[in-house]
C-alpha cells in the first residue's frame, strides 16, 4: 500500500481508506507503544482515516530525513576527513539515526502505511567537502534541519503519543547539533528557542 | 504643550503604524529568508532532489512536475504554478493546502517569515551560481 493510494483525491479511494481505517487504528495503538517504548496501548478517539494518513505522511518524511542523515554520516566516516574523537562521534550519531529510522519505519507499518525506502543516491555536495570542518558543517545543517522537521511534525501528529516520540527524537538531534557546533568552535547553543 | 506631545507619542506607540507594517508584510527580506530556509534542509536542497524535490527553477514551474522526482498523487494533481501567492498559501499549511501530500510538515505560520522565505527562494532558485 502506498501513500499515494491512501490519498483522498479520487473518490473511490476515500472510501477505501475509510473502510479500512478501523483496522489501522487498532494497530496504531501498538505502533505508539512501540515507538514510545511504552507497553500501555493508548486509545485513539475520533481520529479520521485522513488524519491517520497524515500521520503516515509525517512519519514517512521524518523517516526520509533520518535515512539521509545515515547516508551523510556514512559519507563523512568514509571520507577520511574526520579525525579520531570526532569520527567516533559521527559513528555514534549515525547509530542514533539508525534507531530513529527503525522506530519510524515500524510505526508507519503499524499504521498501515508503507515505509519509504532510502534513496539510491543522495547527490550530496561532495565537491564542497574538503576538510573536517566542511563535513561537520554539513552534518550540522542536516541536524538543524531535522530538528526543524520534527518541530514541524510535533504539532500536526494527531496521535499525542506519536508526537511525544517525535519530540524525544527532536531532543536527541538537537544535542547532536550542539555538539557538532561545539566541535566547529561555534557557540553550541546559540538561541533560547529552536525554529 | 509638552503633555500634548507626550500624549501624541503615546497614542502612536499604542496604535502603532498599521499601514507601513502591512506593507512590510508583503515584501520579504531574502537575507532573513535564507535563515528560515535552514528549516527545510532536512528534506530539501536547492540543486538536487533529496527527501523532497530540488528547489532550483521553482518559480514558474507547475507543482509536482519536476522530472526524476517521485511526487504524491495529490501533489501531481494540485495544478498550481509556483509563484509568490501559491507558495504563500502552500507553505502556511502544506497538509491543508494539498491533502495527501507527502510533505509532512506543519508549515511556516508567520506571514512575515513566509514573505522572507519566499523572497529568498525567488533569488536562490534562479541563481546561476547555485542552480545549474
Ligand atoms: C519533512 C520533510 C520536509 C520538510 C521539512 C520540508 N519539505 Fe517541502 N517537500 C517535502 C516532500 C516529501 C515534498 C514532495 C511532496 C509531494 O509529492 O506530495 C515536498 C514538496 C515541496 C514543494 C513542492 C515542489 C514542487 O516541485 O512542486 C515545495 C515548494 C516545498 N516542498 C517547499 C518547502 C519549504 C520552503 C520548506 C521549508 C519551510 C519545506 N518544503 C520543508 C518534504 C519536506
Amino acid at each position: 500500500m502506498t501513500i499515494a493510494r491512501l490519498s483522498p483525491t479520487p473518490d473511490g479511494e476515500i472510501r477505501r481508506s475509510f473502510l479500512t481505517g478501523f483496522g489501522k487504528f487498532t494497530l496504531s495503538a501498538t505502533a505508539i507503544a512501540l515507538l514510545a517504548g511504552n507497553e500501555r496501548l493508548a486509545l485513539i478517539g475520533s481520529a479520521s482515516a485522513q488524519t491517520a494518513n497524515n500521520d503516515v505522511a509525517i512519519l514517512n518524511s521524518a523517516l526520509g530525513a533520518e535515512q539521509q542523515a545515515i547516508a551523510a554520516y556514512q559519507l563523512g566516516a568514509e571520507s577520511g576527513l574526520l579525525q579520531k574523537p570526532v569520527l567516533a562521534l559521527a559513528v555514534q550519531f549515525q547509530g542514533h539515526h539508525k534507531q530513529h529510522a527503525d522506530a519510524l519505519a515500524k510505526a508507519v507499518q503499524k499504521l498501515g502505511g508503507k515505509p519509504v525506502a532510502p534513496l539510491k543516491d543522495y547527490a550530496f555536495p561532495k565537491d564542497k567537502l574538503k576538510k573536517e570542518a566542511d563535513v561537520l558543517s554539513f552534518a550540522a545543517s542536516l541536524e538543524k534541519g531535522a530538528v526543524s522537521a520534527y518541530l514541524g511534525a510535533v504539532p500536526i501528529l494527531t496521535d499525542r503519543e506519536l508526537a511525544k516520540a517525535a519530540a524525544s527524537i527532536l531532543g536527541d538531534e538537537a544535542m547532536h547539533w550542539a555538539v557538532l557546533r561545539q566541535a566547529l568552535g561555534q557557540p553550541p547553543v546559540p538561541d533560547a528557542f529552536m525554529s | 504643550m509638552r503633555s500634548l506631545v507626550a500624549t501624541c507619542l503615546l497614542a502612536i506607540l499604542v496604535v502603532g503604524f498599521p499601514i507601513p507594517r502591512a506593507a512590510q508584510a508583503a515584501t520579504g527580506d531574502p537575507a532573513r529568508g535564507e535563515d528560515i530556509y535552514h528549516r527545510c534542509l532536512a528534506c530539501h536542497a536547492l540543486n538536487h532532489n533529496s527527501v523532497g524535490p530540488r528547489h532550483c527553477g521553482l518559480f514558474g514551474r507547475q507543482a509536482g512536475t519536476l522530472k526524476g522526482y517521485s511526487y504524491s498523487t495529490a501533489m501531481k494533481k494540485y495544478g498550481v504554478t509556483w509563484n509568490e501567492e501559491t507558495l504563500d498559501h502552500f507553505l502556511e499549511n502544506p497538509l491543508k493546502a494539498v491533502p495527501g501530500t507527502k510533505m509532512g510538515y506543519a508549515g511556516v505560520k508567520d506571514a512575515q517569515e513566509r514573505a522572507d522565505l519566499i523572497a529568498y527562494l525567488k533569488q536562490a532558485t534562479s541563481d546561476p551560481k547555485i542552480c545549474n
